[in-house]
C-alpha cells in the first residue's frame, strides 16, 4: 500500500550496490513479497494471479503460432492446418492458445463477479475497476480478432457480422457507417486485406492489455486489497505478509485451474469452439446459424434482443459501458454483498440473468428465447440503473463484524500483534 | 508488517488460528511468536506456548514435501520448454529429403547447369577435358581444403561435377555458371561476395571460404540422368 514502509534489506553487497541505482528488487519486494495481504482472502482471490499467468501464456503461445501463421487470405486455413499437423508440437501450441482464449474469459468473468459481490469497485478503487473494464474490452477486441485468423467460415462471417454493426451509424448520419466499415475492411467486403489487419492488431493488443495490467497492478498496490469482509486494514493483525500466505494460496488456486486448462487443451481441444470453424472461409455462402465464441454470448443476446438495429449495437455497447460508471451507480456505504441482505439476491439474479443471456445467445433469435432474451436484457440494465442505486438507499446492512481479524477469529478474538503479557487487556477495536 | 521469519522452525499451521485464539494470546499470525516456539514449554502446560510447540510440524516431513513439489514443478516447467524450442526446429516436412533426378542430355560439354534441391542451387557441370586434366594433376597438398577430384566425382564419368552452389564461407552462391561470369583465377567459380577462387572441381583455392564447395549425396539412374539426394 502507498503508506507501506520498504522492508527490503540488500542481503549482499552486490545487492546493495544494484538497490542504491535501480530499486527494482526493493519495488518486488515491497510488492510481492512483503505486501500486506489481507489474512482472510478465499480462493476467489486467486484470479488476479490466474489472469497474469494467461497474458504472459497467450503472448508466448501466440508468439510462436506467428511464426508458422500466414495472415493471407489464400495462405491462412492452410497454414492452421500445418500448424495442427506439420510444426513440431504446434497441434499443442495451438490448442494451448485457442483454449488459453476461454480460459482467459473464464477466469476474468470469476475475478469480475468475485468484484461485484465484494464491491471492490468502491471508494478508493474507482480507477483500477476502471483500468479493469478497459482490460476487459481490449480483451474483447483481441479475442475477436484472433478468432478471425484461422479463416474458417465462423471467422469470416463473425467478422462480417460484427462489422456490420458499425453500418448502423447509417441510421444516425446517412453514408458515416458504410464508410467506417468499408475502412474497417480495406475494401468493400472482408477480404484478405481485413484479415492482414487483424493479424497485426491481434499482435499489438495483447502488449497494450500488458500495459494496463501493469497500471491495474499498480492501482491495485496503492489502494490495497479488498476482501471477503470489503473492511479496510486497520491493524497488523489484519494482514500477512503476501509471500508465503497469498502466494501459496494463488499457486493452489493456479494448479487447481490448469488442471481443467489441461483437460481442455488435451482431451477436449475443440470443444468450445465451432465445427464450422473447420470449413474454409467461403464469402459464397453462409452458415445456417451464425454463433460467437461462447464467451461473447451475452452480449450477443442482447444485441439481438433489440428489434432496432441502431438500437441493438446501442444496448450491447452500452451494456459494457454501464460497467464503468458501477462505483458510483452503487450508493451503498457497505462494500460486501455478504452483509448486504436485500442487495444479496438481486446480485444472483443477475448473475443468472448472465448465464441466461449466455444460454440465449446461442439459441435461434426467434420465438421464446426472443421474449426471454428481452426480458433479461432489461433486468441485465435495470441492475445496474435502478437496483444498484435504490437498493443501496433502502439497505439496511447486516451486523458488519469491527475488522478482519474479528471476521477470522470471531469477537473479542486475536491480538492486535501485541505481545503475551498485553493481552489480558487487549486494546478495543 | 510483520516481518516474516525465514527459518525452518518458524512455520505455525494456520489452521489453529481458532483455537489459540479463544485464550486471548498472541495472534498466530505475528510470527514474532516463532521464537517463542523454539523454546521448550514449561512443565506446567499453562503457557500456551506449549500448545504452539505442539503445532509445529515436523521440520523433516515439510522439507521432502516442498523439496518434491519443486522438483516436480521444475520437470513439469522443463518438459514444457521443449515443445516451446522444438517448434522452431525443421518440421518433418521440411525434414524429407526431397530428391530430384534431372536428365543431363542436353548439357553440352563445356556447358553448366543449376537446379534447385531442398531450396539450395545446386551446380552441374559438363567439364571439358582440359578442366578434368587440369584439376586432376593439382598438388592436393598445397590446397586449403585438400580433397583429390576423384573422390568428387563419379568413376567413369568425370566430365560431371556436381555441387551444392552454396560459397562456404558466409553462404552467397558463387559466379561461373553461365559464360559471361567470371570464374576466378582457377577457372573454375568465384564469389563476389568476398573474393573466394574455386577451381575446376570446385575446390577452395584463394579467398576466405574454409572448405571446397560441398558434393551432394547423388547417384547415375542411367546414363544420362542423376538423382540427388
Amino acid at each position: 500500500m502507498s503508506n507501506h514502509v520498504s522492508t527490503y534489506n540488500p542481503q549482499s553487497r552486490f545487492a546493495k550496490w544494484f538497490d542504491e541505482r535501480l530499486p527494482i528488487m526493493r519495488l518486488v519486494h515491497d510488492s510481492f513479497v512483503d505486501f500486506p495481504t489481507p489474512r482472510n482472502l478465499n480462493y476467489l482471490w486467486t484470479f488476479g494471479g490466474i489472469l497474469s499467468f494467461c497474458l504472459v501464456a497467450q503472448i508466448l503461445t501466440g508468439v510462436m503460432l506467428a511464426m508458422h501463421y500466414q495472415p493471407s487470405a489464400e495462405g491462412a486455413f492452410n497454414s492452421i492446418e500445418h500448424i495442427r499437423r506439420d510444426v513440431n508440437f504446434g497441434w499443442m501450441i495451438r490448442n494451448f492458445h485457442a483454449v488459453g482464449a476461454s480460459m482467459f474469459f473464464v477466469a476474468v468473468y470469476i475475478h469480475i463477479f468475485r468484484g461485484l459481490y465484494y464491491g471492490s469497485y468502491k471508494a478508493p478503487r474507482e480507477i483500477l475497476w476502471i483500468l479493469g473494464v478497459l482490460i476487459f474490452l481490449a480483451m474483447m477486441a483481441t479475442a475477436f480478432m484472433g478468432y478471425a485468423l484461422p479463416w474458417g467460415q465462423m471467422s469470416f462471417w463473425g467478422v462480417t457480422v460484427i462489422t456490420n454493426l458499425f453500418s448502423s451509424l447509417d441510421g444516425i448520419i446517412p453514408g458515416f457507417g458504410t464508410a467506417i466499415v468499408e475502412w474497417l475492411w480495406g475494401g468493400y467486403s472482408v477480404s484478405g486485406t481485413t484479415l492482414n489487419r487483424f493479424f497485426s492488431l491481434h499482435y499489438l493488443l495483447p502488449f497494450v492489455i500488458t500495459g494496463l495490467v501493469i497500471l491495474h497492478v499498480w492501482a491495485l498496490h496503492v489502494a490495497g486489497q479488498n476482501n471477503p469482509t470489503g473492511i479496510e486494514l486497520q491493524h497488523k493483525s489484519d494482514s500477512v505478509p503476501m509471500a508465503p500466505y497469498a502466494v501459496m494460496k494463488d499457486a493452489v488456486g493456479m494448479f487447481a485451474f490448469l488442471i481443467v486448462f489441461a483437460w481442455f487443451v488435451f482431451f477436449l481441444p475443440d470443444y468450445l469452439g465451432h465445427a464450422d470453424n473447420y470449413i474454409e472461409a467461403n464469402p459464397l455462402v453462409t452458415p445456417p446459424h451464425i454463433v460467437p465464441e461462447w464467451y461473447f454470448l451475452p452480449f450477443y443476446a442482447i444485441l439481438r434482443a433489440i428489434p432496432s438495429k441502431l438500437g441493438g449495437v446501442i444496448a450491447m455497447f452500452g451494456s459494457i459501458l454501464v460497467l464503468f460508471f458501477v462505483s458510483w451507480l452503487d450508493t451503498s456505504r457497505v462494500r460486501s454483498t455478504k452483509y448486504r441482505p436485500i442487495y444479496r439476491w438481486f446480485f444472483w439474479l443477475f448473475l443468472f440473468s448472465c448465464l441466461a443471456l449466455g444460454y440465449l445467445g446461442a439459441k435461434p433469435a426467434e420465438g421464446v428465447y426472443v421474449f426471454w432474451a428481452r426480458v433479461f436484457t432489461a433486468y441485465y440494465f435495470a441492475h445496474f440503473l435502478i437496483v444498484m442505486p435504490i437498493v443501496g438507499l433502502i439497505e439496511t446492512p447486516s451486523k458488519m463484524p469491527r475488522s478482519i481479524t474479528e471476521s477470522v477469529l470471531g469477537p473479542g478474538g486475536g491480538g492486535a500483534g501485541t505481545p503475551a503479557g498485553a493481552a489480558a487487556a487487549p486494546e478495543k477495536r | 508488517m510483520v516481518p516474516y521469519q525465514r527459518g525452518r522452525r518458524s512455520f505455525v499451521k494456520l489452521s489453529m488460528s481458532k483455537r489459540v485464539s479463544r485464550t486471548a494470546g498472541p495472534s498466530p499470525f505475528d510470527l514474532h511468536v516463532s521464537h517463542q516456539c523454539k523454546t521448550p514449554a514449561d512443565g506446567n502446560g499453562r503457557n500456551e506456548e506449549a500448545h504452539l510447540a505442539a503445532e509445529i510440524e515436523d521440520p523433516n516431513r515439510r522439507d521432502v514435501l516442498v523439496l518434491a513439489a519443486n522438483a516436480f514443478a521444475a520437470v513439469g516447467a522443463a518438459s514444457l520448454i521443449w515443445p516451446f524450442v522444438q517448434q522452431m526446429n525443421p518440421d518433418a516436412g521440411a525434414k524429407a529429403l526431397a530428391s530430384t533426378e534431372i536428365d543431363l542430355t542436353p548439357v553440352k560439354e563445356g556447358q553448366a547447369i543449376t537446379v534447385m534441391w531442398r531450396g539450395k542451387p545446386v551446380f552441374i557441370r559438363n567439364r571439358t577435358k582440359d578442366e578434368v586434366a587440369a584439376a586432376a594433376k593439382t598438388p592436393v597438398t598445397e590446397l586449403p581444403d585438400p580433397e583429390v577430384d576423384a573422390k568428387r566425382v563419379k568413376a567413369g564419368k568425370e566430365n560431371w561435377l556436381v555441387m551444392v552452389g552454396i560459397c562456404t564461407h558466409l553462404g552467397c552462391v558463387p559466379k561461373g555458371q553461365t559464360m559471361a561470369d567470371s570464374k576466378g583465377d582457377f577457372g573454375g567459380w568465384f564469389c563476389p561476395c568476398h573474393g573466394s577462387h574455386y577451381d575446376t572441381s570446385g575446390r577452395i583455392r584463394k579467398g576466405p571460404a574454409p572448405r571446397n564447395l560441398e558434393v551432394p549425396p547423388y547417384e547415375f539412374v542411367s546414363d544420362t540422368k542423376i538423382k540427388i539426394g
